[in-house]
């Protein structure tokens, strides 16, 4: 896994609420039996019309609003566990997604792959936006040691909390299977006692 | 001290605390499908790593298969390619895999509890968000993504934090006409797509206990869509008896423990849960949706509420089609789809079946019934419903995820409406531009025969269907 420390960047603003990783990737772009290349059909029926033509109106297709940054309203992520969200969002270039809430499964899932979701108040991201969309130059800056973002460049910032044990793992660029594996041992010793009707 | 069903089982599954982070947590049951595990199985391979305990580990292929002509070659590429993918896979690693054309193949969340490979106070995991479906059972049961099934599989463990517990408790008695859907379509719609998130739910109260197993099922296979990790159902000598004699169930001597321990892990009188949540079984209506996530769920005798204010709201009304204020009685329909993990066992198809018999679907749609897996269509062809549902117009196919997701041949065209017994009417789930209105089989079977939606309760009593 990528590690992550310290971003600064634009933000590209997408306001709506309950995107729902259907959204984020449509099932019949699933087929692949690899990680890569999904960035390609992010958003596909957001960004694309039935005849493949750009939908002007969309965000991701309005060149003035750039970023590693994507900045959505809030349960981001809700719907299918499909771990391919995360990679379609990460392939395309975004590394933080900024939201109010996310849903559990996407959130993990964003965390296994380098991707950080990080959560602020609803008030705080209704600014974030205000900011966004009125000067499209604005910089965020998400420190993930410290648990800040920032507005770069002003004083309004809000501290986000995440997992210790996952914030270490994004630091360091560590993931879980490593640490499972080195718990063989214990794992045997639990399976010794595990009731063997659950163990069929 | 008193503590909770989940509590119990999550207890008994706790190898490793890990200081201010998450709990390694033994998983019984590891169920794989084509989609969500190749690269899983490409991540071990990348590592060198073995699966570590091939025998917890049951595959299926089912999302992406065709419910047509399934001893043929599968027609599309990719599809071809990400199921045979799957059979190498599972052949190269030893697992034992119902593949295509396979006695037990179906759709994951159906197999699993007919086979007896779900049990009460298991942990099962599935790279599938309905994974929460098997908590029928009394078994802590959620979807993971890819990496997480790498980890499944690599250690029969994985990384999770305890989530918070939230109980819902419905008393009293349900009307007559009211369905397991409608049941969990109404709690979705008064908790929003988000109120359960970050919780684990556990339905209490004799609504649920006088449930059946398929109704238990139903149930919690939609608790993801109102946010919740998973949701769970005590068990009880209706879990036992559904249980009982199933093929891979415990037999004998390991019957007796199992029964004994199975019997232990009810929610103690005085446990605590973050949050408490009662509604009545007598506000419940037969149910549908409107809107472009589950949570926009009215009886469907209700308007669709008005709310000029919110963007989000308009964006969804517009992508259907639909007026604030506006009755749904009376609108046109192009599809019926009866199917999916939600609503594709065999108590699903009896109930469509003995609304459709001697009867024709409208001229103006098609209705489309895929049963749950290879099991439920012999059984209903045992039965003699193929009979009824053909003679009444229906198309009755083989098993597979079908058009719940769009990811088949099974697709609703655009900008076209289809009542569907599926899980989520999120924009172009069932294919791009599709119309989805999530509703019971009752609903949807009616639906089909009407041609348009109509108030059902008024139809129940007509046709007289529930003494």
């Amino acid at each position: 896994m990528k590690k992550f420390q310290r971003l600064i960047s634009r933000a590209v603003p997408l306001p709506l609420e309950n995107i729902d990783t259907d959204q984020i990737i449509p099932a019949r772009f699933l087929k692949a039996t690899t990680r890569e290349n999904f960035g390609e059909n992010l958003f596909r029926d957001w960004r694309y019309r039935a005849d493949e033509q750009s939908r002007e109106d969309f965000v991701l297709n309005n060149l003035n609003h750039t970023g590693e940054i994507l900045l959505a309203g809030r349960n981001f992520g809700c719907g299918s566990s499909r771990e391919h969200a995360a990679w379609a969002l990460f392939d395309y270039g975004f590394r933080v997604v900024i939201s109010s809430f996310f849903a559990d499964i996407f959130k993990g899932n964003a965390l296994n792959n380098g991707l950080l979701p990080v959560e602020i108040s609803q008030g705080f991201l209704r600014e974030l936006f205000h900011a966004v969309e009125s000067d499209k130059s604005t910089l965020l800056c998400v420190d993930l040691e410290k648990e800040t973002l920032q507005i770069a460049g002003t004083d309004r910032r809000e501290s986000f909390s995440i997992d210790p044990y996952k914030k270490m793992c994004l630091l360091k660029g560590y993931d879980d299977i490593d640490f499972l594996i080195s718990l063989k041992n214990k794992i045997e010793s639990f399976e010794e006692k595990h009731p063997s009707f659950l163990s069929l | 001290m008193a503590s909770s069903l989940f509590d119990k089982v999550w207890q008994a599954h706790l190898v490793e605390r890990i200081p201010k982070g998450p709990e390694v947590l033994y998983i019984d049951r590891h169920f794989i499908h084509e989609v969500t595990s190749p690269q899983a199985f490409a991540d071990l391979e990348k590592r060198g790593l073995p699966v570590f305990r091939k025998q917890k580990i049951i595959a299926t292929a089912d999302h992406n298969v065709p419910t047509e002509n399934q001893h043929l070659i599968i027609q599309e590429p990719l599809s071809r390619k990400q199921v045979e993918t799957l059979s190498e896979n599972c052949k190269k690693h030893q697992i034992e895999l119902f593949a295509l054309g396979h006695e037990y193949q179906g759709i994951v969340h159906v197999i699993g509890p007919e086979l007896g490979l779900t049990l009460p106070g298991m942990t099962i995991v599935c790279g599938d968000s309905h994974t929460s479906t098997h908590g029928a059972f009394g078994a802590i049961a959620f979807g993971i993504g890819t990496s997480q099934v790498a980890m499944a599989m690599a250690s029969q463990c994985i990384l999770q934090s305890k989530p918070k517990q939230m109980r819902i408790r419905i008393e009293g008695k349900l009307k007559k006409g009211v369905t397991p859907k409608d049941v969990i379509l109404y709690l979705i719609s008064k908790m929003g797509t988000d109120g359960a998130t970050g919780h684990f739910v556990e339905y209490s109260g004799n609504v649920f206990q006088q449930m059946s197993m398929e109704g238990r099922m139903t149930v919690c296979n939609m608790s993801i869509e109102m946010g919740a990790k998973g949701g769970m159902i005590a068990p009880d000598d209706t879990t036992f008896s559904y249980i009982r004699g199933r093929k891979f169930a415990p037999k004998g001597m390991e019957w007796e423990r199992a029964l004994s321990y199975w019997k232990s892990i009810y929610t103690d009188v005085n446990a605590r849960f973050h949050k408490e949540n009662c509604f009545d079984a007598l506000d419940i209506e037969p149910m549908i949706t409107y809107g472009t996530h589950p949570g926009m769920g009215i009886k469907i005798s209700e308007n669709i509420p008005v709310n000029t204010e919110d963007e989000n709201y308009k964006k969804s009304l517009n992508y259907m089609g639909f007026q604030q204020g506006e009755s749904l009685i009376g609108k046109s329909i192009d599809y019926v789809f009866i199917g999916s993990c939600t609503n594709a066992r065999i108590e699903d198809l009896r109930l469509v079946a003995r609304i459709v018999k001697d009867k024709k679907k409208a001229e103006n749609l098609q209705a489309m019934i895929v049963p749950g897996s290879q099991q439920v269509a012999r059984q209903a062809c045992e039965e003699g419903l193929d009979h009824i549902f053909q003679a009444a117009g229906f198309e009755f196919r083989q098993a597979g995820c079908s058009a719940c997701l769009g990811m088949n041949e099974d697709k609703i065209p655009s900008e076209a409406y289809c009542v569907s017994t599926s899980n989520r009417n999120f924009e172009g789930r069932q294919g791009p531009g599709a119309r989805t209105l999530l509703a019971s089989p009752m609903v949807a079977a009616i639906t089909a025969i009407e041609g348009k939606i109509v108030d059902v309760s008024r139809y129940i009593e007509k046709m007289d269907l529930f003494n």
